[in-house]
């Protein structure tokens, strides 16, 4: 019976995406329906989080926009994300960079992870 | 009425066509078999046994499965239903549902021993500081002389046993069907703990009858 479960939690997956940890910079192509039309639209930032396990992991990507932080949360494993680049990888210590809302500019860097 | 019986296997989420998270309940559904079909002109009532799961049984028991050709059973259900639709020692499979379709899920509910008055039946707790010494009790429990007072009404919510009973979730949407494996996947919560016995029925009331 659990291994029904487990298998169910298993379907749907996607095993497409490139690795990528908090601190990272990535770029998800995102679907979005607009006025009835696909399109895909880009959302850049660094990932400040990963929760939950299996299908329901989701990352917390934020980005400063216009001089608003702007946090968004996606489905790791949603259909609607067609395409993951990762931009930069990051050297934080930390697996939650709520930090680094309280931060700007200088102070919000993180150090490049060279591997 | 159709129906089914599984067990819950437990909860997941899947994607629909439009990318959106739909939080799911697996069960395991049958395969379940008819053991008794019931009549009104014999049985007084019109109705129809499923089994579900293979399981020993003591003679007088096995007799009972025996007229039907079947294997014992472990779980015995009964559902109203007109004999022409079913016939003894059939079998029935997740596939008697079709995605979409609302459900009536039945299932005993995860037992949550003796609990006080605010977890039971919802009641307000008193200030716990402040120097209150009333925190979660029940409170009064009935005027003491004026307009018939002086006694408790019967019914009156109180401390007790919680959970370990029969709930019905009603209109749940059916949301994927796996005859291969017997599985339903039931949008939203369904009672009861994992691996517990539950009763799937075509729901009685609202849109999708």
């Amino acid at each position: 019976m659990m291994d029904a479960l487990r298998m169910l939690r298993q379907e749907g997956l996607r095993h497409d995406l490139p690795d990528f940890r908090p601190g990272d910079t990535v770029k998800v192509h995102f679907k979005v329906v607009e006025g009835g039309r696909e399109r895909i639209q880009a959302y850049e930032g660094v990932v400040i989080g990963r929760r939950g396990g299996g299908i329901s992991e989701t990352f917390t990507v934020r980005r400063v926009s216009y001089g608003v932080g702007v946090e968004r949360t996606f489905p790791l494993h949603s259909p609607r994300i067609d395409r993951l680049e990762v931009t930069r990888r990051g050297q934080v210590r930390r697996a939650k960079l709520f930090y680094l809302r309280g931060l700007t500019g200088k102070a919000a860097r993180i150090k490049e992870r060279r591997s | 009425m159709k129906g089914i019986l599984g067990k819950k296997i437990g909860m997941s989420q899947i994607f629909d066509e439009t990318g959106k998270v739909i939080p799911v309940t697996a069960i395991q559904a049958g395969p379940c078999r008819v053991v008794q079909v019931k009549t009104a002109g014999r049985d007084g009532y019109a109705a129809v046994q499923l089994g579900f799961e293979a399981a020993k049984v003591n003679r007088p028991r096995a007799g009972h499965f025996a007229r039907a050709g079947l294997e014992p059973q472990a779980y015995l259900r009964e559902l109203p239903a007109e004999a022409e639709q079913y016939q003894e020692g059939q079998q029935l499979r997740a596939d008697v549902f079709e995605p979409g379709e609302r459900v009536d899920v039945v299932g005993t509910s995860r037992g949550k021993g003796f609990q006080g008055g605010v977890r039971r039946w919802g009641f307000g707790r008193g200030p716990m500081t402040h120097g209150s010494k009333y925190h979660r009790g029940p409170g009064s429990l009935a005027p003491r002389s004026s307009g018939g007072g002086g006694h408790v009404h019967k019914g009156r919510r109180m401390p007790g046993h919680l959970g370990n009973t029969r709930v019905t979730v009603r209109n749940l949407t059916v949301v994927r069907v796996d005859p291969e494996r017997n599985l339903l996947l039931i949008r939203g919560a369904v009672p009861g703990a994992r691996g517990s016995l539950v009763l799937v029925r075509q729901a009685k009331s609202g849109k999708g009858r």
